[in-house]
């Protein structure tokens, strides 16, 4: 397809727009979207950026309302910090969801209107996994706590439950 | 049991034989996501933990009721023209190539009848799903949900009391579902009220896309409509939902056409008889141009200004109109070039034939056609 702008060269920019009820396509090769001050770059940039991504980052411009503060403690299951996932838009692991529960409550209501599931239910003999992850989640910060504050004896019988814990799965 | 790489075949075709509204509506479609308990998701876990939700899932699908005597794909081990049919067939999704990771990272399963099938370690462990010709939303769902129980009872899904099926996008979570219509509307394109319409999907909660998934351009009138929003709604919702606003826009549709062809029936019919035209004639057709011009066409056919194609021939030539569809038959891969002469030696073909069936008279409407119209090259 030729460029609309030249007619000369192969048309490598792509942009369909809404304006006025009228959708409306452009095709330009570079020269010409450099002239419109559309660059290839940032044309291709917006249509692979994931949405979730895009919406983090919306939320982030308006300040305060940050919902995945950088400051929270990476999953402990998987690595991901609340920057990767902000960034990558995907969350790391199932426990994730347990990890950052509380930003996470927030961010789906947004999403989606809400954040209670109201489908399928799913029962398994494993379906207490959930539970048991976000116990062990959080003895680990009761284990962290307890060397923080010197109380070994306490630290160590904690560590034992969480790894009978996780002997389980 | 299932069968490992079997052949392709024609398998994942059934839906160009149409169903409900097959004039319209091409194909409805329905997917879970899921993941397994225990793993971190496809996008964080290693190449051994891929591997091993492979190798369980493969295991399941042994047992599961649905996939009986079907098929099982590791991606990495067919050749690139097999893996870009199972994309053009909308089996894979281009996702899940960029996410393979050598050996035993990414799979397909499909079932016999190609009824349902399971994506693994694209985005999520599991993609559970189902594709039907025409307007048929329910049938798909039934299939998506018979296939997630048996899954479900043989591997531990995650699964949270509060947010339901958990997903690596919190944009999927809850019911992990996307139900999709590929719909035909031209009628409101030529008749400009689509904008009014697209704004009305948004406004209740969906949302469209091209006909090749997310960030696709929409062509030829093709536009695909799925829900936006997972969670905090039941399956059966999201799917009625759907299936009601896509009834409103086929009535929309039809009303659009209703006004073409009071208002400007020779400019109507002149256009599908130059799409017709083209298409019955060209020696060379890129890909865009043979989905706009079949697009003019399937509505000549929909208003019965034209007794040939058949719209399951149509659909038929969306599929293997495309590049590796045309490389497969040519048994070469292809420039771009040489692509579209054989695209139009496909297309010339297969509209030759339904001609001949149908009687109907050549684009000229005057005498015979003096083209001579063999098979494709290569099949």
């Amino acid at each position: 397809m030729l460029c609309d702008d030249c007619q000369e060269k192969e048309a490598e920019v792509h942009l369909t727009s809404i304006e006025a009820e009228e959708m409306r396509s452009v095709h330009l090769c570079v020269r010409c979207a450099n002239q419109r001050g559309i660059s290839a770059e940032a044309a291709e940039t917006v249509a692979e950026t994931p949405p979730l991504a895009d919406f983090l980052a919306q939320l982030g411009s308006s300040g305060p309302q940050t919902p995945i503060p950088d400051s929270s403690e990476p999953c402990p299951f998987c690595g991901i910090s609340a920057a990767d996932f902000r960034k990558a838009g995907r969350v790391g692991c199932s426990q994730c969801y347990v990890h950052f529960e509380t930003q996470l409550r927030g961010l789906l209501r947004r999403i989606h209107g809400s954040s209670h599931h109201a489908g399928k239910l799913y029962l398994s003999e494993a379906s207490d996994i959930t539970d048991r992850l976000s116990q062990i989640s959080s003895l680990r910060r009761r284990m962290r706590r307890a060397i923080e504050t010197e109380d070994f004896e306490t630290a160590a019988e904690l560590r034992d439950r969480i790894h009978d814990m996780e002997m389980q799965e | 049991m299932i069968q490992d790489a079997a052949p392709l075949d024609d398998r994942g075709l059934d839906w160009i034989r149409g169903g409900g509204e097959a004039e319209i509506v091409l194909s409805s479609r329905v997917r879970v996501a899921r993941n397994l308990q225990g793993f971190p998701f496809p996008g964080r876990a290693g190449a051994e933990e891929r591997a091993d939700v492979v190798e369980r899932v493969r295991a399941a699908a042994d047992h599961a009721e649905s996939l009986e005597g079907g098929f099982f794909w590791e991606v990495d081990s067919l050749d690139p023209v097999d893996r870009e049919i199972l994309v053009e067939r909308h089996l894979i999704s281009r996702d899940l190539l960029a996410a393979r990771r050598g050996p035993s990272s990414a799979a397909l399963v499909l079932a016999r009848d190609s009824s349902c099938g399971v994506m693994v370690n694209e985005e999520d462990h599991l993609r559970l799903q189902a594709l039907v010709g025409g307007l048929a939303l329910e049938a798909a769902w039934r299939q998506v949900d018979r296939l997630d129980e048996e899954i479900g009872a043989l591997l531990p899904l995650a699964y949270h009391h509060h947010f339901g099926f958990l997903t690596a996008c919190p944009t999927n979570v809850g019911t992990g579902l996307r139900a999709s219509v590929l719909i035909h509307i031209p009628g409101l394109v030529l008749t400009k009220e689509i904008s009014k319409v697209l704004e009305g999907i948004s406004q209740v909660g969906l949302t469209y896309r091209g006909l090749y998934g997310e960030g696709s351009e929409v062509v030829g009138n093709f536009f695909q409509v799925s829900n936006q929003t997972t969670l905090g709604k039941t399956e059966e919702d999201l799917i009625d939902h759907l299936g009601r606003v896509t009834g409103k826009v086929i009535d929309y549709e039809r009303s659009a056409r209703g006004v073409l062809l009071t208002e400007a029936p020779s400019v109507l019919e002149d256009k599908v008889w130059r799409a017709y035209g083209i298409l019955r004639a060209a020696r060379s057709l890129g890909l865009e141009e043979m989905m706009n011009l079949l697009s003019g066409v399937r509505l000549g056919v929909s208003l019965k200004l034209l007794k040939s194609p058949r719209v399951e021939t149509l659909n038929e030539i969306l599929v293997r109109g495309q590049l590796a569809h045309l490389e497969r038959a040519a048994g070469a891969r292809l420039t771009e070039q040489e692509a579209d002469v054989c695209r139009a030696t496909y297309v010339r073909y297969k509209l030759a034939r339904d001609e001949r069936d149908a009687g109907q008279a050549p684009a000229d409407g005057t005498s015979d056609s003096t083209v001579v119209d063999g098979p494709p090259s290569g099949g």
